[in-house]
């Protein structure tokens, strides 16, 4: 599969006959068009019109992030897979009142299971509650209660203050790390939905009309745990990342430069890390993990085949 | 002849020979074959070899035809990357010959070029081929129309597929 390019200095993105160029001062880096599937641009960076027509005659989504490691926005290239068929499956999905209750539900499931090994928490009366949930409402409700003990949790692992989510903007690094990392994780999604038939604006967790590409939000919900919180654990366990690499005002904190780079390096690590998927019966990454739950949920709306989220501990690394 | 039939494109009706599951979710605009390095290899074979021979392809038509030669009437050329599914290639051509048929072009034969293996195939065409693709569009319309598709086949080939991960993902 071709590679995720991160761009982390401020410069210039310009087409070079068929190829991308990346210039900053006295650097001067080619990008291969062809090894390229996505740019996430973490940086500030001017281009034009013609780099943007490169990128969408190769079907290459560029995602951009401002000065302080906010996400702006996707260049999504005109239409990846469409297909009316799957579009008009989507929509009955939502309309339908139980059919969007069952989806609802299971990407809060996803994301319980996949909390609760990472955690160490009993999980058993969100479980519960969550399948007594009779609209969407309350099973935004389970998710939210369910994520307050998450975080405490991530207080008492990291030993990093939490108090309460703040988002815009964040208050403390636990929460500018988490705010970075779901922002990355929501990209990501995207990406993967461009190569499918999906389309990522009908979704069933969360409201269509919540944000532009609201079905990210969806599945993102599966694999916040595993990419978002997962690595902050594992960056701080480890002392890669520490106080030093944010920028910290009494209004706001945000990752500085180095903390972001460190922080996209462990990100792409753990994208392209390999578990053993028995129903491939082969090794996968954990990027086609995200594409294989896209098509789960494809063969749900499509073939009756019902979606089960991912319980990404019970593969084997 | 209902011309309305001959609505599919060359390879879906090597898919009906392949996999009438892949036949399904391509018509439907479940499509993978972006994402295979197989398809970008046979595109790149297609984009590389007879180079000279190709003229221009014919704009509003389902079939796309590699390329063409004149003998005792037009000679459809197919160029493939391997002989695997030969059937499949062989039937795709017949339609071909059969679509230019039905346009009242006359058509001697078609080939197949296996340009990796250097083999040739003749595909030669009768009033028999005439019925079995009648038969073979019919049957594909089945397929399409069904409310959701065939169920998956376990073929060997299946791991080389496009689709491959979608189906036993």
């Amino acid at each position: 599969m071709a590679e995720i390019y991160y761009i982390t200095t401020n410069g210039t993105l310009r087409r070079d006959e068929n190829t991308i160029m990346f210039e900053s001062g006295e650097i001067k880096k080619k990008i291969p068009i062809e090894n390229t599937s996505e740019l996430f641009i973490v940086a500030e960076v001017s281009t034009n019109t013609k780099f943007l027509s490169l990128l969408s005659q190769n079907g290459i989504i560029a995602h951009f992030f401002n000065y302080y490691g906010y996400y702006i926005g996707s260049f999504y290239p005109r239409e990846g897979n469409p297909s009316g068929h799957v579009l008009i499956k989507q929509v009955e999905h939502y309309l339908d009142k139980e059919k969007r209750l069952y989806l609802a539900k299971t990407f809060v499931l996803g994301s319980i299971i996949n909390s609760e090994k990472l955690y160490q928490i009993d999980a058993s009366e969100h479980l519960e509650k969550l399948k007594q949930a009779s609209n969407v409402q309350e099973v935004m409700q389970v998710e939210g209660s369910f994520r307050k003990l998450c975080y405490k949790a991530l207080e008492e692992l990291t030993g990093w203050e939490f108090e309460t989510r703040t988002k815009r903007p964040p208050q403390n690094p636990l929460n500018a790390l988490i705010s970075f990392g779901n922002s990355l994780v929501y990209a990501k999604v995207l990406g993967e939905i461009y190569h499918t038939p999906l389309n990522s604006t009908v979704s069933y967790l969360h409201e269509p009309s919540e944000k532009r590409h609201s079905l990210c939000l969806d599945v993102a919900e599966v694999f916040k745990p595993i990419l978002t919180e997962g690595l902050i654990l594992e960056l701080i366990r480890s002392g890669t990342i520490t106080e030093n690499d944010f920028l910290e005002e009494t209004e706001y904190c945000y990752l500085n430069l180095d903390g972001r780079r460190k922080f996209l390096r462990a990100f792409d690590n753990l994208l392209k890390s390999t578990v053993y998927y028995p129903k491939l019966k082969r090794k996968v990454s954990i990027r086609t993990l995200i594409r294989l739950e896209l098509y789960k949920l494809v063969k749900h709306l499509t073939e009756n085949e019902p979606y089960i989220p991912l319980n990404y501990h019970s593969l084997k690394k | 002849m209902d011309l309305r039939e001959l609505k599919f494109r060359g390879t879906q009706v090597a898919y009906y020979v392949v996999c009438q599951r892949k036949l399904w979710l391509f018509t439907k605009g479940i499509s993978f074959e972006k994402e295979s390095e197989y398809v970008q290899l046979g595109k790149l074979l297609d984009e590389i070899s007879f180079s000279r021979e190709k003229g221009e392809e014919f704009a509003y038509e389902p079939v796309s035809i590699d390329f063409f030669s004149t003998g005792e009437g037009l000679v459809v050329h197919e160029i493939k990357h391997s002989s695997a599914l030969e059937q499949a290639h062989i039937l795709q051509v017949k339609y071909y010959i059969y679509y230019l048929k039905t346009k009242g072009i006359k058509v001697s034969h078609g080939i197949i070029h296996y340009p990796k293996q250097k083999k040739l195939l003749k595909v030669e065409f009768d009033e028999k081929d005439e019925e079995l693709i009648n038969e073979v569009v019919r049957k594909m319309d089945e397929v399409v129309r069904k409310e959701i598709p065939p169920k998956v086949i376990n073929k060997p080939y299946c791991k080389k597929c496009a689709y491959w991960e979608y189906c036993y993902g």
